[in-house]
């Protein structure tokens, strides 16, 4: 078994991963990059390709404080609002140092081009054209980080394991997909940087590989989780015609710079009914809307695949190929010409609000400990404002790496082999079953992602959450141990799934017993049984194990100090 | 009638006979060859090793393969309601089925 030694492991190599490694490295400590897929290629960056939301003003005035106010009001009054000042304040010197490391946001008359988006007072939004944001800050970090030689990058390998002796992180237990092998780590500081959870949905939007690994790792180590029942639903993910080449959250953009009108099935405009307004133009925000498409569909008006028509035969051949150029090409490869027909989009599992409870030092309550990027949870509250996700792992990313660079300085390694035994037993328990011919792994996640999306998805009830919770409990305790992984060694995707299915029922049980908490309808977070919001519930849920039990508590939200905030 | 595409696909180990597997996949319009591979891993056999992260974006630029004779990538790759062959990289080792070693030499243990 191969055996792995840095100042700092960072589990997940995205926008987070890659900026903490950077920082790590800056700060003086060796760095051991991994991810279960390639580094720099996995994870929800790369699919970006829309915007970030930063307060640099080229276009019109604007300040850090401004974007907090209006990050903190799309939260819906539960954002941890140091880290949203956090995001917000860094995140100008983050997107600026991206730009010297060579990304190419669009540009105008020599400044760098803002554009406006839902929920935003001005033009706040850089992007690089075209739909080529989260690609190009994927190929800068990769570049960047792979100039770096105290960053060990290590492609293909699965953290399933975080080892936690008396409180504090020592290391990792990681399968080498490659050989089948599992692989120990040793780290002074450890950088949860995995992402979100939205393969645990059956429509979702972002890279579909982040399965809540670095929620379930951190629950498991020890940390506590806040905020799990506030998932983003995109409104507007593609649903048909079928197209491939594209993300399907690639109509956003489209909304920016077309605007572009939102029909139900009867060709209706309809957000007006359910308290926003939208009318061609891009006002609603993205709970609201995502609840309006979804009852429209319930009401018997929605489009043949569930959701609602994107329509933009009003704009001229001409301004769609002027914003968006090579793209209308890739659109008509598709069979789609959108100066005749409407597409249909609807609601898909796009981001999470909820993640690993840090402090402003993004360290867990575990010793050691740290998370960045998605992982994070409570900086969005109970929605995130678009624009937010890229600005939040690059500050998070490099706020972590460089604060556990500074943890490893003052640590010694600790090691304890025995820890390692779990993991070891777990393999060959599984490699027994191997010729069982039972059910394999993957049907098992198809079968969560269904029970997820139609039980706690964008319409929530207390009955569907605990038939969901039954449901979960039953695949733990009877399905999990029983199921049949391949005898490969090589590239043995059955094995990959399973630890990721371990992962995706503990993230998808924090989703749904907070959801079952929250007795109210809030932000991002609906219950049908409960369609308004409490003032008594504003406050955040937190969950952790105690003795492998999920507990639950409420804490109050973080609040600034306003006169601090005055002067952000 | 509901059309079926045939994906021929080339599996083994280094050191083994390859072999092909044919694979009846329900066709329709639009579908990727990755869907396809992807369908093939849940209802027919998940011991197929296949390469893919981003699954529909072509951002990942991971899942590469042979597709009848010529590099594709899987994930833009259309389906077609006939025989396809897919097979692995001729170019770069072979892993395992359509897996073939392609991350850098410095991103390896």
């Amino acid at each position: 078994m191969s055996h792995l030694s840095a100042d700092v492991l960072i589990v997940g190599a995205g926008g987070a991963g890659m900026y903490a490694a950077i920082t790590a490295a800056r700060s003086g400590a060796s760095v051991l990059l991994v991810d279960k897929g390639q580094v720099g290629r996995g994870g929800a960056t790369i699919m970006a390709q829309m915007t970030v939301a930063v307060a640099l003003g080229e276009e019109e005035p604007d300040s850090p404080s401004l974007h907090l106010e209006d990050t903190l009001r799309a939260g819906r009054g539960l954002c941890n609002e140091e880290l949203a000042a956090l995001v917000c304040e860094e995140g100008t010197t983050r997107i600026l140092e991206m730009d010297q490391w060579g990304v190419r946001w669009a540009r105008e008359n020599d400044h760098i081009k803002q554009e406006i988006a839902p929920g935003h007072s001005v033009k706040r939004c850089c992007y690089v054209d075209f739909l080529n944001t989260g690609p190009a800050v994927a190929a800068t970090l990769r570049r960047k980080v792979g100039e770096i030689p105290e960053i060990r990058r290590v492609s293909n390998l699965a953290v399933i394991d975080i080892l936690v002796r008396d409180a504090r992180a020592l290391g990792a237990v990681a399968l080498n997909l490659v050989d089948g092998d599992l692989v120990t780590i040793q780290a002074k500081a450890i950088v949860l940087a995995a992402g979100g959870l939205t393969k645990i949905y059956a429509r979702n939007s972002a890279s579909a590989n982040m399965g809540g690994e670095a929620y379930a790792l951190a629950l498991w180590a020890g940390a506590e989780l806040i905020d799990m029942e506030f998932v983003q639903f995109f409104p507007i993910g593609h649903l048909a015609p079928r197209l491939v080449g594209m993300d399907p959250i690639m109509w956003d953009p489209f909304r920016y710079k077309l605007g572009g009108k939102l029909l139900n099935g009867q060709f209706d405009e309809f957000i007006d009914r359910y308290g926003s307004s939208d009318f061609g133009k891009y006002n609603a925000t993205r709970d609201i809307a995502a609840y309006a498409i979804l009852k429209e569909v319930e009401a018997g008006r929605g489009t043949p695949h569930g959701g609602a028509y994107l329509d933009f035969r009003h704009i001229s051949e001409g301004e769609l190929r002027s914003a968006f150029g090579p793209v209308i090409d890739r659109l008509l490869a598709n069979g789609i010409d959108l100066t005749k027909m409407p597409v249909e989009v609807g609601p898909m599992a796009h981001y999470h609000m909820g993640g690993v409870r840090v402090d402003l030092n993004m360290q867990s309550r575990v010793e050691g400990l740290y998370a960045a990027g998605e992982a994070v949870g409570g900086a969005n509250g109970a929605n995130r404002l678009s624009g937010n996700a890229i600005t939040e792992a690059f500050v998070f990313g490099a706020k972590a790496g460089s604060t556990a660079a500074e943890k490893a300085k003052q640590s010694k390694f600790g090691w304890d082999e025995t820890l390692t035994m779990v993991s070891r037993n777990q393999v060959e328990q599984l490699r027994r079953n191997a010729a069982s011919g039972g059910t394999r792994p993957s049907h098992l996640q198809a079968e969560l992602q269904t029970l997820m999306w139609e039980n706690a998805g964008p319409f929530r009830s207390g009955e569907r959450l605990a038939a969901a919770l039954a449901r979960i409990e039953a695949m733990q305790r009877h399905d999990l141990p029983n199921l049949c992984v391949g005898a490969e060694r090589q590239f043995n995707l059955d094995l990959q799934d399973w630890f990721e299915l371990r992962a995706m029922l503990a993230t998808a049980e924090a989703v749904v017993r907070s959801a079952l908490g929250r007795t109210e309808s809030r932000g991002a977070h609906r219950r049908e049984d409960f369609p308004i919001a409490d003032y008594r519930l504003l406050k955040n849920q937190v969950v952790e194990l105690k003795d492998w039990e999920f507990a639950a508590r409420w804490v109050a939200p973080v609040r600034l100090n306003r006169s601090q905030a005055r002067h952000a | 009638m509901s059309k079926t595409a045939r994906l021929r696909i080339s599996r083994g180990s280094p050191g083994e006979a390859r072999y092909y597997d044919d694979f009846d996949v329900p066709y329709e319009e639009g579908m990727s060859v990755l869907d396809a591979l992807r369908w093939i891993r849940t209802h027919l056999d998940s011991t197929l090793a296949i390469r893919y992260s981003c699954i529909n974006a072509n951002a990942c630029k991971t899942c590469m393969a042979l597709v009848n004779g010529e590099v594709e990538y899987t994930c833009i790759a259309k389906l077609r309601p006939s025989i396809i062959t897919v097979e692995p990289l001729p170019k770069r080792p072979l892993i395992r089925d359509l897996v073939t070693d392609i991350v850098p030499d410095e991103e390896k243990l």
